[in-house]
């Protein structure tokens, strides 16, 4: 039986540190070992995205990484993003545009969202649908998350022009 | 979800690596990026009793544009090859092709070296590195070597690589003339139905040569040098088109599966070849 072995992850900016069986998938350790519960398990089979999380500055998917490969990463999830109290813009953006119904997939579209917006500050309707290609959601029939990145996108160049 | 127990290890240099394999056989593979290894894990069809993760070993992750060459580490990803600008005017097929595999999030795992290595015959690379002629550096416990990727497909999951041989690096001579990456897939982040990878050289108003491939239509990639041939000479036109199409359906044998029957597949085959075939003369 092999050992548990020790990790260390930074995760929305707090060292987390603890022994745990390499071949735990990272979802599991945010969601069940850290209560890290934002990024969802949507089909545990890398095609969903409601589990995605930033590992070192890339969108990935945490339902296809064992807990091993990330040790000593960094780590953020929609946790990090934004709360209650100080939403992000996407966040905002998506609560206006009605970008989600269940909101299973939120976490997701908006953690990989946050990245698409730094790759391309001002994406076209066509570059946000490839970019987003990795998450799925089964309710609102994408037009109005494409609307609630365009809207985030404007309102985030606005503000960065503003304070230039 | 939750894969079979294993020993995990992260060696810092290539002897480590090497050194692991030797000491465990059969029962070791390395990981580089996952996204065709952990699935296969979880499924329980990859049976892996020691892991050896490649990703603090250095000097894999670089790209090199030469004079004359283009020089892969085995561990940039599709991701990398998107971003980088020297490789969009180099060798611009590669481009076409890395944003025709999956989804951003997996292109941001995914490796050339386990694109190439897997030897799942829906992999994009392997093909495409036949049409471009690379060659892959392996190095093993008796030295290095390098395999032309021409001859390193023998099935589904066999390749001319030994389990206790490390990919390192994929070298492509600098291609020149026309490309095109054409993939018919049923949505997008998945495996071809069918794919061709096509790069023309251009003499005056007729081809001078071509290099045809084709992805998921047979337990590996297939070089069709028939359907190359068929265009070199001519003018490109539907006759000539035709000829090489029919060509590349005598090279490849699909199988009926999820994405379809042997009929379609190779009516797909046919279509996307010859949009290949077009764009590539169109930028030749
Ligand atoms: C949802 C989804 C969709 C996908 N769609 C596509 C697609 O459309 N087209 C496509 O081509 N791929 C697709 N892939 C696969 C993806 O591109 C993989 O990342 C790639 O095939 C393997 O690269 P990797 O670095 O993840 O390899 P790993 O999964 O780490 O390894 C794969 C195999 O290669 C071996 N290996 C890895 N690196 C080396 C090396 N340097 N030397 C020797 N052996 C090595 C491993 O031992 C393993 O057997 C998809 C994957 C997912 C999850
Ligand atoms: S749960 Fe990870 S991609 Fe669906
Ligand atoms: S809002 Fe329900 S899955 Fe997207």
């Amino acid at each position: 039986m092999p050992k548990k072995q020790h990790y260390t992850l930074t995760v929305n900016g707090r060292e987390e540190e603890f022994l745990a069986e390499p071949r735990e998938l990272l979802i599991y350790t945010l969601r069940e070992r850290l209560n890290i519960t934002g990024p969802h398990i949507g089909c545990e089979t890398s095609h969903c995205g409601a589990c995605t999380v930033t590992l070192n500055g890339k969108s990935v998917k945490a339902c296809t990484l064992f807990v091993a490969q990330a040790d000593g990463a960094e780590i953020t999830t929609i946790e990090g993003i934004g709360g209650p109290d100080d939403l992000h813009p996407l966040q905002v953006a998506f609560k206006e545009h009605h970008g989600l119904q269940c909101g299973y997939c939120t976490p997701g579209m908006i953690t990989r969202a946050t990245k698409l917006l730094e790759e391309i500050p001002n994406p076209t309707e066509e570059e946000i649908r490839f970019g987003m290609a990795g998450n799925i959601c089964r309710c609102t029939g994408y037009q109005n998350i494409v609307k609630s990145i365009q809207a985030a996108a404007a309102e985030m160049s606005a503000a960065k022009e503003a304070a230039e | 979800m939750i894969p079979a127990a294993f020993d995990y290890y992260r060696p810092k240099d290539m002897a480590g690596v090497l050194a692991l394999l030797d000491t465990h056989g059969d029962d070791a593979r390395v990981i580089a990026g996952g996204h065709s290894l952990i699935p296969m894990m979880k499924l329980r069809m990859a049976d892996v009793q020691h892991l050896i993760d490649l990703q603090d070993v250095g000097g894999l992750s670089d790209i090199e544009i030469g004079a004359e060459s283009v020089r892969l580490g085995a561990l940039v990803t599709q991701a990398d090859i998107i971003d980088h600008t020297g490789l969009a005017t180099a060798a611009p097929i590669l481009r076409e092709a890395a944003l025709q595999i999956a989804d951003p999030q997996v292109r941001s795992m995914g490796t050339v070296g386990g694109n190439v290595a897997n030897g799942d015959p829906g992999n994009d690379m392997p093909g495409l590195m036949q049409c471009l002629d690379a060659t892959f550096s392996l190095v093993g416990p008796e030295g290095s070597r390098d395999v032309p990727a021409r001859a390193f497909y023998e099935a589904a999951y066999m390749t001319a690589r030994a389990d206790d041989e490390v990919l390192t690096a994929v070298s492509i001579p600098r291609p020149t003339g026309g490309f095109a990456y054409e993939k018919q897939k049923r949505k997008i982040g998945d495996y071809a139905t069918a794919a061709a990878a096509v790069q023309m050289v251009r003499a005056g108003e007729t081809c001078a040569s071509a290099a045809i491939a084709m992805t998921n239509l047979s337990d590996t990639p297939v070089f069709s040098a028939a359907a190359g041939a068929a265009l070199e000479g001519t003018r490109v036109d539907d006759a000539a088109i035709k000829t090489a199409v029919a060509a590349m359906l005598a090279d490849i044998d699909p199988t009926e599966d999820n994405r379809g029957p042997v009929a379609f597949k190779k009516h797909v085959a046919g279509v996307i070849l010859s949009r290949a075939i077009a764009r590539a003369w169109s930028r030749a």
